[in-house]
């Protein structure tokens, strides 16, 4: 089979693999027909995620068609359409029993930090991703879910990580009715996040990002009100100026490890890989927030240390909260949501990109060229 | 205004917001949303049907983290370690927990000693690494490299310009290094 596969830092390249076999009786092995590259990707790419190893194909974000499954699998057949939650995960360890599908205990043997993700280095399992013509999918009988009759496509990709996640994030901000909400970067995550917090009952959505062509993405899509923080000398005394001095009630971290805004913090994290990520975006997170408000963190870190202005945070009176996204605990809403015409998550798919040309499919995103806000990967295509 | 009490009010009230948003409100009740409480116990939650997971065969020593009881029943098999960056792995995994820097340095320098061991191996294969189109930097042709980020208020620029010392130098500098040996070697050959 073709597969997308990491060659070092900042190179990929597309290979012959195996098929991937049956390794555990709940397996299967999806045909994936449709992929999408993750701001996650991102870290890898780019070297910053410890582990990640040359020969690893990448890929979290994925749906396709059941080709074969092992001897205990009964929810799944060949011939199934299914979308597959980016969390491997086993359905009765301790934090599955409680809903934590992200924190799995059973299924990442290299950390108990994290939980297992399809292509996300070893540090994340070690399991090959979605970016493929095959792929494995452990505890088939748990993850995935058959693709309702009326979903498209690429609804159901972005299902996988992005609208789940944003949603998700969204959540953790516990926002209330009139809440102001505001949400660092404009990226998938961001916009659906900014979105999800309408549903919530919002007041205001506030969207803060530096490329100019995705927070006009947040005003259309989203309905935000937008920042480019490079245009301000200080965007945290804009935000409190634009909330009469009391700051956002909650703040989203929709950025990540590598924030920009800062040239030390960045090149420090993303290009000699000192912190863990760059608490750009979080520290200014907990400077724009008010007193006692909450600042929920989608944006991804890695597993080292990073220089958080936690001091802030304590004396604020804050609420942190974070996860990866337990992806399926969201989807039954977020079906309804996409029924009602609420949602329309495709609405944010930029590019449909060969397999065969993902390397440039990396470029274009990580560069931010061409106006990408997400890319998706269609195998067999050409 | 935080010194007085009251919040400070609304540009628009919920009914305008309702009015001008699909689905304003409609996960309004903070209870009613599908990840609160964080944490519901309900072991029949998933429809499995095992109370441990069956074991997946382990057909190479697999490294694990020491925070971990046992080798987890399900784990994945890409990339088994190899070379020296395995050796280095290796010994992060049974030395160090996660809770230590010196694991996650170690398994980062790993990583940097995986690529040029991967590297230099595929010189010697009929698929040798090409920097060009690895990095899909041709892209920048096809993909307007140009104008995405000119003439914008764009806060990445002060650091894009690393990125191609970083990636392509080593290549450079292997290949000057490979350039002057072949030269040596020739003049030798002369004399
Ligand atoms: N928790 C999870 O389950 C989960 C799932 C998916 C993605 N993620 C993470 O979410 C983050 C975003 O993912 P994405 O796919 O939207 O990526 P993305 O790269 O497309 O988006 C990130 C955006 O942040 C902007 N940005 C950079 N620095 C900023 C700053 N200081 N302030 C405001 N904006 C800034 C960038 O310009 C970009 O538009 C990544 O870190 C990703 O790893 C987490
Ligand atoms: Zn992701
Ligand atoms: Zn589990």
């Amino acid at each position: 089979m073709r597969a997308m596969v990491y060659r070092g830092p900042y190179k990929i390249r597309v290979e012959e693999k195996d098929i991937p076999p049956i390794e555990h009786p709940n397996d299967a092995i999806v045909r994936v027909t449709t992929a999408a590259i993750c701001g996650s990707d991102l870290h890898l790419f780019h070297g910053m995620m410890p582990d990640t190893r040359v020969g690893m194909t990448f890929g979290h974000e994925f749906v396709g068609v059941v080709e074969q499954v092992g001897s205990s699998v009964q929810n799944l057949k060949p011939g199934d359409r299914v979308m597959v939650p980016f969390n491997v995960y086993c359905g009765t360890c301790y934090f599955c029993a409680r809903g934590l599908y992200s924190n799995c205990h059973n299924v990442n043997a290299n950390a108990t930090a994290v939980g297992g993700i399809y292509g996300y280095s070893h540090t994340c399992g070690g399991y090959d991703g979605g970016q493929a013509e095959y792929v494995r999918v452990p505890f088939a009988d748990i993850g995935p879910s058959i693709i309702p009759e009326w979903m498209d496509e690429e609804d159901a990709v972005l299902l996988t990580d992005a609208l789940a996640t944003g949603y998700f994030g969204a959540q953790l901000g516990d926002i209330v009715e009139g809440d102001t909400v505001v949400v660092f970067g404009a990226g998938p995550v961001g916009l659906f996040a900014a979105k999800s917090a309408w549903l919530m009952g919002a007041g205001r959505v506030i969207v803060i990002d530096h490329l100019e062509y995705r927070l006009e993405k947040a005003r259309t899509f989203a309905h935000a009100e937008t920042y480019n923080f490079a245009e301000y000398d200080d965007i945290v005394v804009e935000m409190k100026k634009a909330t009469d001095y009391l700051g956002a009630d909650v703040v989203i971290d929709a950025v990540g490890a590598e924030a920009d805004g800062n040239f030390l913090q960045h090149v420090t994290t993303a290009k000699l890989k000192l912190q863990g990520g760059s608490p750009i975006a979080l520290n200014w997170a907990i400077d724009a927030v008010r007193k006692g408000g909450t600042v929920s963190v989608v944006g991804a870190y890695g597993p080292m240390f990073s220089a958080v202005k936690f001091g802030d945070a304590l004396n604020k009176g804050l609420t942190l909260r974070m996860n990866q996204a337990p992806v399926k605990r969201q989807w039954p809403r977020l079906f309804e949501h996409i029924r009602n015409g609420y949602l329309k998550p495709s609405d944010i798919v930029t590019h449909r990109i060969p397999l065969e040309h993902i390397a440039e499919g990396y470029h274009i995103f990580s560069a931010k060229l061409d106006n990408c806000i997400k890319p998706l990967i269609i195998p067999g295509a050409n | 205004m935080p010194y007085t009490a009251n919040k400070p009010s609304r540009a628009r009230s919920s009914d305008e917001l309702r009015a001008a948003i699909p689905g304003w409100g409609a996960d309004l009740d903070p209870k009613d949303r599908p990840s609160v409480p964080k944490e519901q116990f309900d072991p029949g939650l998933n429809g499995a049907r095992w109370d441990f997971p069956e074991r997946q065969p382990e057909k190479w020593p697999r490294e694990r983290s020491i925070e971990h009881k046992f080798l987890t029943p399900v784990f994945g098999t890409s990339a088994p370690p190899r070379g020296v960056s395995g050796v280095i792995r290796k010994y992060s995994y049974k030395k160090y927990s996660e809770g230590r820097a010196a694991h996650w340095l170690l398994l980062l320098a790993a990583d940097r000693v995986d690529a040029w061991e991967q590297h230099l191996a595929s010189f010697g294969s009929l698929s040798p690494d090409n920097p060009i189109t690895e990095t899909g930097v041709l892209s920048e042709f096809s993909r307007h490299g140009i104008t995405s980020r000119f003439g914008k208020k764009r806060a990445d620029l002060n650091h894009q310009w690393i990125d191609p010392i970083l990636v392509g130098g080593p290549w450079l500098i292997a290949g000057g290094l490979g350039f002057a040996a072949v030269r040596r070697l020739a003049r030798l050959h002369r004399t």
